[in-house]
């Protein structure tokens, strides 16, 4: 009986909840993400694990769309071709966003998959919301 | 409760059993996949596959396009020959150059992606719905709006909740009621351009009437120059009979001056502040409105504000306009939280990246059938809200829809609506009426659903819940068709 839930729940892993966790505005239109550890998780996951990848994917978002020096030189390119630069080449901020798709996904299979837990790319969510599912732990039992 | 959930989600499971979707490719034996552009919920069209977005009504941006095709065309073949000749041919080869930018920066405002944001998935909808009604604690129907404040750099803004995207509208992000999208960093819809200005295509709206205004210059500048050189040698008129399409090149320039080159102006003044025009037209940052009123969003200095607005990164599209919506087999069956994972093993954030897109298709879709397994508690008539029962009892007019329960009730309505409309076959002239009343109401209009005399639905609701699971049969054009008999009767 419990081999075949086990087995069951390799193939489709029954969803118990989602956890949202929304974007914080204080420092204005910047992609930042609020660090308070949701009450959901407790149970699954340590506050400072949640907070680190938390805080590294807001230091990327940040690092995405800093002013810099670089970004500044890759606009007045673009105006300069008439923005047929774009064409070509990729924009600083798409790569930073596979940088975080690699992160999420290190992540993912180093810490938060073997907790029955998954985090989702914010860029599939709008950027709106990190959304963690937490998905049924086999432990404690079917029925919920 | 949970006894329900337990058994949805054997069920669930059997479901998935039978496709499982992720470890074969069933998509080959199913109908061919549709790009999310196909199945956007907004009011915009698509060209090319998806590449090419811009807002419904495009008539103005053809006509923008055709008095600077024909404006130059004449430039180029009365006037450039004698002036290359009489003064210099470089005069031409400038022309040229600031026409292709100007024709370059004119169709990547049009074409692209102003910044919309897409709307919420259901669970992300239900979550906050949740979070709000925990904050609000059990009211009546009529809840106050919902905003929440924040703090930016000292300065308190309110963020609003959208009702059509379902989302606390992030600052700066405002509703195109044109469009019926959430845009970040509104600036205002564009006819002539026929698009939102938004955070993406700002700075090319900015580079696009700025050259604009140059080349208008340019142009009225030596076609005169023309005149006047030609005159000297043969007299006045005969110089105009001599170049016919001068005047009219003289006409439109000095019509178009005085506005591009004043809009410009503005523009380069909203940039060095580092305002939208939206912002300055409510006077958000303006000292009147208060002594520490200012603006939070500001670098501080003209050169930082302009640097950031023109040459700051380019933040990517946020919609996914190319993306392939996956599997119709989950629309047998609610998005519930179960569903929306089957076939997702744990360690595939692909696979879930391939789940999720479903979520944000079916977030136009009604939440009914995800609430009310998980509210059982709420209101007891629950079955019958789908018949449109409370909501008869809503005032029309009513800019915002009451209670979470009720307002998810009224956008089920709502989508029925579209299937409702399909059976009536009406068309045009409602389009029409639609679109004119959106242009008389350039503010944000909040989800028509609250405004709608529910009670036209009740005989369709059986039926029509068998159609909701096609979302991609929901013609754009049957969905304003019904908009615009709501409008209608509601007025």
């Amino acid at each position: 009986m419990a081999e075949t839930h086990s087995l069951q729940d390799l193939q489709q892993p029954a969803v118990s909840s989602k956890v949202f966790v929304q974007r914080d505005y204080s420092s204005g239109t910047l992609c930042k993400f609020q660090t308070k550890f949701p009450s959901d998780l407790e149970s699954r996951l340590d506050k400072q694990q949640f907070e680190e990848t938390i805080q590294t994917l807001n230091n990327l978002y940040a690092e995405a769309e800093k002013l810099c020096g670089k970004s500044y030189l890759e606009g007045f390119l673009a105006c300069m071709t008439a923005y047929t630069i774009f064409l070509c080449m990729e924009t600083h901020y798409e790569k930073v966003l596979k940088k975080i798709a690699r992160y999420i996904k290190d992540q993912n299979e180093k810490i938060y998959a073997p907790r029955g837990l998954l985090l989702t790319d914010p860029i599939e969510r709008g950027l709106r919301v990190v959304e963690i599912t937490i998905f049924e732990d086999r432990s404690i039992g079917s029925g919920r | 409760m949970h006894l329900g959930e337990s058994m949805r989600e054997c069920e669930y499971s059997q479901i998935s059993t039978r496709s499982s979707t992720p470890m074969e490719t069933p998509y080959k034996k199913r109908t061919p996949k549709k790009r999310k552009w196909e199945t956007f919920p907004g009011r915009n069209k698509f060209y090319c596959d998806g590449r090419i977005m811009m807002a419904k009504q495009t008539g103005v941006f053809y006509l923008t396009l055709v008095l600077i095709l024909v404006t130059c065309g004449l430039f180029f073949v009365f006037d450039c020959p004698f002036l290359a000749l009489q003064l210099t041919p470089i005069i031409p080869v400038i022309g040229g150059a600031l026409f292709l930018f100007v024709l370059g920066t004119l169709l990547r405002t049009s074409f692209s992606d102003p910044g919309v944001l897409p709307r919420a998935t259901p669970d992300e909808a239900a979550d906050l719905e949740r979070q709000i009604d925990v904050a609000n604690g059990s009211t009546g129907y009529r809840p106050p709006p919902r905003t929440k404040e924040i703090v930016i750099n000292g300065q308190t803004v309110k963020l609003k909740y959208c009702f059509t995207c379902k989302i606390f509208r992030p600052p700066r992000t405002s509703h195109c009621s044109l469009c019926d999208n959430c845009v970040e960093r509104f600036d205002h819809h564009c006819p002539w351009v026929g698009n939102c200005v938004g955070r993406r295509n700002y700075r090319f709206f900015y580079m696009f009437i700025l050259s604009l205004s140059f080349l208008t210059i340019f142009i009225f500048a030596f076609v005169i120059t023309h005149i006047i050189l030609s005159s000297h040698q043969n007299g006045f008129l005969s110089a105009l009979k001599e170049s016919p399409a001068s005047v009219l090149e003289v006409v439109v320039c000095f019509f178009s001056v005085w506005s591009i080159v004043g809009l410009s102006g503005f523009h380069t003044y909203l940039i060095s502040s580092n305002q939208t025009t939206n912002e300055d037209i409510k006077g958000s940052w303006s000292s009147k409105r208060g002594k520490d009123n200012y603006n939070p969003y500001s670098y501080g200095n003209i050169f930082t504000n302009c640097c950031a607005a023109l040459c700051g990164p380019l933040p990517p599209s946020l919609i996914d306009r190319r993306g392939f919506v996956e599997s119709d087999a989950p629309q047998l069956a609610p998005p519930t939280n179960g569903i929306t994972m089957y076939g997702a093993t744990h360690s595939q954030q692909s696979h879930m990246a391939a789940a999720t897109p479903l979520l944000q298709q079916q977030s136009s879709e009604p939440v009914i059938l995800t609430a009310s397994p998980e509210n059982g508690t709420t209101l007891p008539s629950r079955a019958s809200l789908t018949l449109g029962g409370p909501c008869t009892s809503l005032p029309l007019g009513q800019p915002t829809p009451p209670t979470s329960t009720p307002s998810l009730s009224c956008h089920e309505v709502t989508d029925m609506l579209p299937i409702h409309g399909h059976t009536l076959n009406h068309s045009h002239p409602l389009q029409e009426q639609m679109a004119h009343h959106h242009y008389l109401t350039p503010e944000e209009v909040p989800s028509p659903p609250g405004m709608l005399p529910c009670s036209s639905p009740l005989g369709h609701s059986h039926t029509v819940q068998a159609s909701f699971y096609n979302p991609a049969s929901q013609d754009s054009l049957h969905e304003d068709s019904v908009r615009g008999l709501v409008k209608l009767s509601s007025v």
